[in-house]
């Protein structure tokens, strides 16, 4: 008992220090954001975006990976842990990816004149975003909690697979997204895109963190429910 | 080796025997792929100047809608009648079953195509000998199968099959359909063949992938 309280404890510990620091950085990155950094030349103050597009596409991105590993290593393992961390991960890739597909239009209007383009990477994101609804669905029909557990897995899997593939395609096909936007930065513009991956990745932790307890909880009260039948 | 073959063999001739005596599959996809065609040409409307643009994405949509067809209808059989269990009792890997049964998919496809697409050459007045036409649908047919024979066992495996399997079959074939159509674009209009392997490679390299990852985890699908 004593050892629990004490794990208990640490955890507690982290999750303050967590969120304590996703705060700070937040911060930081709002005022970077908003006052600090230079207003961008051509594109006017709606650049600005940029700063929270990206690093949100880049965490959706690493939220498919983790869903990626998460699926190889519950199929391996069949240990449901992993499989509570791929789902966790798929949802909130899915949240990011959503507000990645909303904040690009926003940017798209002003400066291309269009809310929406065929563009590579605006189509290869949407087919990202459908791509992983369905594996959020599969978990819905699945019916039984292993069976689902074991399609998604398999989902996880071949969608991440895909996603190179999509690309490719969609790239040889059309581009006209803003290329190595992020190699050419300026000093202070490259610091406010840090400020800001580093506060959306400590987000996405604490979010990965919060909903794997809660779907654990679930478990063990689905186990209890079990045993007293 | 040539053991292996032989069980892939067994389950394909299964699959064209059962094929042959119920006719249920082949001819309704088939029906339903020139449907899509005639409706596609009132939707677009395609007169001579625009045909060569319009038509091969005709084609694709309507490829691509009956192979989802298709693909619903494999496994919901095994399903219902049990013979999924019987599949699995036998002394042959998981992957066996995977690769057996996506050829009979293939199978089905092919002769569904080879019958529409000249039925689509000919009501677009296109050019009727295309060989590269036979190697791009060949190439994406593959790929599309080999995606969709997977995710169909998922499907079948939940409460939701036939609105399940479009959900997910779609966005993963994309780079198929891609290539697919900008190829057929190239040979209907007589381009070049070196703006055409790109896309072959493209179409190719899905195939690879789309081949060795399903056999991998295919016995994840169907377990129970």
């Amino acid at each position: 008992m004593q050892k629990g309280s004490s794990v208990k404890n640490l955890n507690d510990r982290l999750e303050t220090a967590l969120v304590a620091l996703g705060f700070a950085l937040m911060m930081a990155a709002l005022y970077l954001i908003f006052i600090y950094v230079p207003t961008e030349k051509e594109m006017g103050v709606i650049q600005r975006i940029f700063y929270i597009h990206v690093p949100l596409a880049w965490v959706a991105f690493l939220a498919f990976f983790i869903v990626f590993i998460g699926s190889i290593l519950y199929l391996w393992k069949r240990d449901e842990r992993w499989d509570i961390l791929a789902r966790s991960s798929a949802q909130i890739g899915v949240i990011f990816t959503t507000l990645v597909l909303v904040t690009g239009p926003i940017w798209a209007k002003p400066v291309w004149g269009t809310w929406w383009t065929w563009d590579a990477r605006l189509t290869a994101s949407l087919i990202l975003w459908l791509t992983y609804i369905g594996y959020l669905l599969v978990r819905s029909y699945a019916g039984e909690e292993s069976r689902g557990a074991r399609m998604s897995a398999v989902l996880g899997i071949v969608g991440f697979v895909d996603v190179p593939l999509v690309y490719l395609s969609i790239k040889l096909w059309r581009t006209q997204h803003p290329r190595e936007l992020v190699s050419t930065l300026e000093g202070s513009m490259m610091l406010t895109l840090m400020v800001s991956l580093a506060a959306f990745t400590v987000l996405y932790i604490i979010l990965l963190r919060q909903t794997t307890a809660v779907r654990q909880l679930e478990a063990s009260v689905r186990e209890l429910k079990d045993s007293q039948q | 080796m040539s053991g292996y073959f032989a069980k892939v063999f067994a389950i394909l001739w299964k699959d064209i025997l059962s094929e042959l005596r119920t006719r249920e599959t082949a001819s309704a996809v088939l029906v339903f792929s020139i449907l899509v065609i005639v409706i596609f040409n009132f939707a677009f409307e395609p007169d001579s100047d625009t045909i060569e643009t319009v038509a091969p994405g005709i084609l694709w949509v309507a490829f691509t809608f009956s192979g989802v067809l298709s693909l619903n209808r494999t496994f919901v059989l095994e399903k219902e009648k049990g013979c999924l269990e019987g599949l699995m009792l036998c002394p042959v890997s998981r992957e066996v079953i995977y690769w057996g049964k996506m050829a009979a998919s293939l199978a089905f496809m092919l002769i569904v195509e080879a019958i529409a697409t000249p039925v689509f050459l000919i009501l677009f007045d296109l050019p009727l000998f295309v060989p590269e036409l036979v190697l791009v649908i060949v190439l994406a047919t593959v790929g599309f199968v080999a995606v969709g024979t997977l995710l169909s066992a998922l499907a079948t495996n939940t409460r939701a099959r036939d609105t399940l399997l479009p959900i997910l079959f779609f966005p993963l074939v994309v780079p198929v359909i891609i290539a697919a159509v900008k190829a057929s674009e190239t040979v209907l209009s007589g381009g070049a063949w070196d703006e055409m392997s790109t896309w072959l490679q493209v179409m190719a390299a899905f195939d690879v992938v789309f081949l060795v990852v399903p056999s991998l985890v295919f016995e994840f699908v169907i377990e129970e």
